[in-house]
């Protein structure tokens, strides 16, 4: 199939197209027998026009059409040791090194040390773990898990019930552990003074939550009850041993 | 793009011929599968080089007591390569039908292997990962659905840090999507859209071609058009594909590619097309075009056509939508480069692949069709000659010369004298009722713009070539129409 020669330059010069030549219809063009009309044309998905274009494109996706090379082999390094503090894993890869890291130290809660596959489950976590403002402020802190979902929920329960109705999540799902119990004497161990921290402040109205052993998820509902007269504030208002006086002074 | 996907096939094996026969097999089964409507393709991404396993392409096959055991190997081991170990060892025997029945049958092995691609050892995840993907890619329905537990995971995972990870994830989701409808309707729910609006703004080409796979084999359901492309259509989706498709230094053929198909199931389906227009497609797409043409002139030619054939479509398809002329009155898309970027990919088409010359075609009638300003960039480009080269592929080429001719006397006038006449008298010999009848309308237009035409028309034996029809049902009234007025002429 032969092209005039100066396509290719015309291809490579600017925008722009010829005048065009002015259209001047006469009615004898489309009277009976006669019956052409010009027209753009469409083709539904499954038309049979498509075959053999749908046909190459799955021999591609089988990976036939194309001669592949061979992969390269990961390529090895000298062995080192990960550098985030407490970390003592050793890699001779710098794949393994990546996605060890992005794994382990990549969305990581600065309070409790836990480590989350995404952002965006990490926010849900520290709003509804650590952000003690948050949680009295808010009625409603448990956000849905599921990314694009805006719903938020009183607990946990309520949340788990809606994932699992409406999203089809497992019951079990593993970023959806419900809050530990908040008690000063059960406080864990390993990274756990953020929490240990707010069991402390929780020693002052330690009365109306001690009254009755509600289980971890409903326990938060009783923040709500915490007198006006305690201070969340860093080292403020700590001092306030005697709940008699009920005098105002944050 | 290419480099780093290793088939089954392994050229230093297989001879070329094998490799033809192999390759012809695979295209009548998938007509075949097409033409029953149940056309589906996975994609495997598989790593490691066979040799490590010793000789021959092939593992052994796995029964149910290795399988337990490495199991528990990996979900106990004490030490880390120990358990690393004993996935590898799973994940090659789970490259065997059998031992993908004999997993899937084992109590609690999805447990398991779900606990471990949730565990915080990073190379154990991409593992059992990996386990995950090579059952993801069987043939067997049982085997894909018993990967269902896993889902909300590989979907969590996607708003990851590491791309090895999220790749993988993605191309086992797009194998499992494509497995049937009751993997998407609970994927649907899990929230898969808003999952891969937010990783379609990673920078790693590798995900992005996954990426593009996956939301292509989604695309690709039946039940598509109602339940999926509108809630796709609704995100940032649609936006972010079209970036990838602009031309430029960024633009990986892989990633576009996969995203260019995605458009073409998108755009046929009709769901919400002026929508697109509103995003800049034509004019993506048209830039994109003139990017193809100048490449094929390079000949780098590595699989344009699969890029070049979506990209036809979509154009060929938004031109019909009545948006395209609203904007300012006129066409979007008024480059007359786009026109010589077509007739290039035709030449193209015509020696690497000819099966896509119809695709070609009906791009061009719908560029012609309603636009004056493209006719006459087919007449003052030279392009009508090229043009009747290709009259033996397709009647179109017919219907587009019409589309120039129908326009009036000024149009007629630059197609005469020329070779269209002879190839008139040619077609006209033909049987072919559609050819004939397709001839006879241009001969009308002809004969009513150009007057001249008529004599020459005579002097050729017209006359003759139009008897030869006079009897056949679909064509008589025509032929007679002509007849008196060539003999009135």
């Amino acid at each position: 199939m032969q092209l005039p020669p100066a396509l290719c330059a015309r291809l490579a010069a600017g925008p722009g197209a010829a005048e065009p030549l002015p259209v001047e219809r006469d009615p004898a063009a489309g009277a009976a027998p006669f019956r052409f009309v010009a027209r753009p044309v469409r083709f539904p998905r499954e038309h049979q026009f498509f075959e053999d274009g749908d046909v190459q494109r799955h021999l591609y996706l089988q990976d036939v059409i194309m001669q592949v090379a061979d992969v390269p082999e990961k390529p090895r390094v000298p062995a080192f040791a990960c550098q985030v503090a407490g970390c003592c894993q050793v890699f001779d890869a710098l794949d393994d090194y990546e996605h060890h890291y992005h794994t382990l130290h990549g969305n990581v809660c600065s309070f409790c040390k836990r480590a989350f596959p995404s952002g965006h489950l990490l926010d849900a976590h520290i709003l509804e773990w650590h952000d003690s403002l948050f949680q009295i402020l808010s009625e409603r802190q448990d956000m849905c898990l599921v990314e694009g979902c805006t719903e938020k929920f009183k607990t946990s329960r309520d949340r788990k019930d809606h994932m699992v109705r409406m999203h089809l999540y497992p019951a079990d799902f593993r970023f959806d552990k419900p809050k530990k119990s908040r008690s000063p004497a059960s406080a864990e161990a390993p990274g756990d003074s953020g929490e240990r921290s707010e069991g402390e402040a929780m020693e002052i109205c330690s009365e109306p939550v001690a009254a009755s052993p509600a289980p971890a998820g409903e326990r938060r509902i009783y923040r709500h009850r915490i007198p006006s007269t305690i201070c969340f504030g860093q080292g403020a208002a700590r001092g306030f041993k005697s709940n008699k006086k009920k005098t105002k002074q944050c | 793009m290419w480099s780093r996907r290793q088939g089954r096939l392994r050229p230093t094996v297989c001879g070329v011929e094998e490799l033809r026969r192999r390759r012809r097999e695979r295209e009548a089964a998938l007509r075949k599968a097409r033409r029953e409507q149940q056309l589906v393709s996975k994609r495997l991404l598989r790593n490691d080089a066979p040799e490590e396993a010793g000789e021959g392409c092939v593992a052994a096959i796995l029964g149910e007591t290795e399988v337990q055991q490495f199991l528990r190997q990996a979900q106990r081991g004490t030490e880390e390569k120990e358990r690393e170990g004993a996935l590898v060892s799973l994940r090659r025997g789970l490259q065997h039908p059998e031992t993908q029945q004999t997993f899937i049958r084992l109590e609690g092995s999805m447990r398991t292997l779900v606990g471990l691609l949730t565990s915080n050892q990073a190379l154990l995840q991409l593992e059992a990962a990996r386990c995950l993907h090579e059952l993801s890619h069987s043939e067997q329905s049982t085997v894909a659905e018993a990967c269902l537990p896993a889902t909300s995971y590989l979907l969590t995972y996607l708003s990851s840090h590491s791309s090895d990870f999220i790749e993988l994830c993605l191309y086992t989701l797009g194998n499992l999507i494509v497995e049937s409808e009751a993997v998407r309707r609970q994927l649907l729910p899990q929230g898969i859209v808003p999952a891969l609006a937010a990783c379609i703004q990673s920078p790693h080409v590798a995900v992005l071609e996954a990426l593009g796979y996956a939301l292509s084999q989604l695309l690709q359901a039946e039940e598509a058009p109602e339940k999926i492309i509108p809630s796709i259509l609704a995100s940032t989706l649609p936006q972010h594909m079209l970036q990838m498709l602009q031309p430029g230094p960024k633009l990986n053929p892989g990633v576009a590619v996969e995203f260019a198909w995605c458009l073409h199931y998108i755009i046929c389906s009709q769901v919400s097309n002026p929508l697109l227009i509103g995003h800049g497609a034509l004019s993506t797409l048209g830039l994109l075009l003139l990017d193809l043409a100048g490449a094929v002139q390079k000949t780098e030619d590595a699989g344009l056509e699969l890029l070049a054939c979506p990209v036809l479509r979509c154009l060929s398809n938004l031109l019909t939508e009545a948006a395209v002329e609203t904007v300012g009155g006129q066409m979007q898309l008024r480059d007359e480069r786009v026109v010589a970027a077509l007739f290039i990919l035709l030449q193209f088409f015509f020696q690497k692949q000819p099966s896509l010359l119809p695709e070609g075609l009906w791009l061009l009638n719908n560029l012609t069709a309603n636009s004056p300003s493209f006719c006459t960039s087919l007449l003052s480009l030279d392009l009508i000659e090229p043009l009747l080269q290709l009259l033996p592929v397709s009647n179109v080429v017919l219907t587009v010369l019409c589309n120039v001719a129908e326009k009036g006397p000024a149009y007629c006038q630059r197609l005469w004298p020329g070779p269209l006449l002879p190839a008139l008298l040619h077609t006209l010999a033909f049987s072919d009722t559609e050819v004939v009848g397709q001839s006879l309308e241009l001969l009308h237009l002809l004969f009513l713009y150009q007057p001249e035409a008529v004599q020459v028309f005579l002097q050729q034996s017209g006359l003759q070539a139009l008897e030869r029809h006079q009897e056949e049902a679909q064509l008589q009234d025509r032929v007679y129409a002509l007849q008196q007025t060539a003999l009135q002429g």
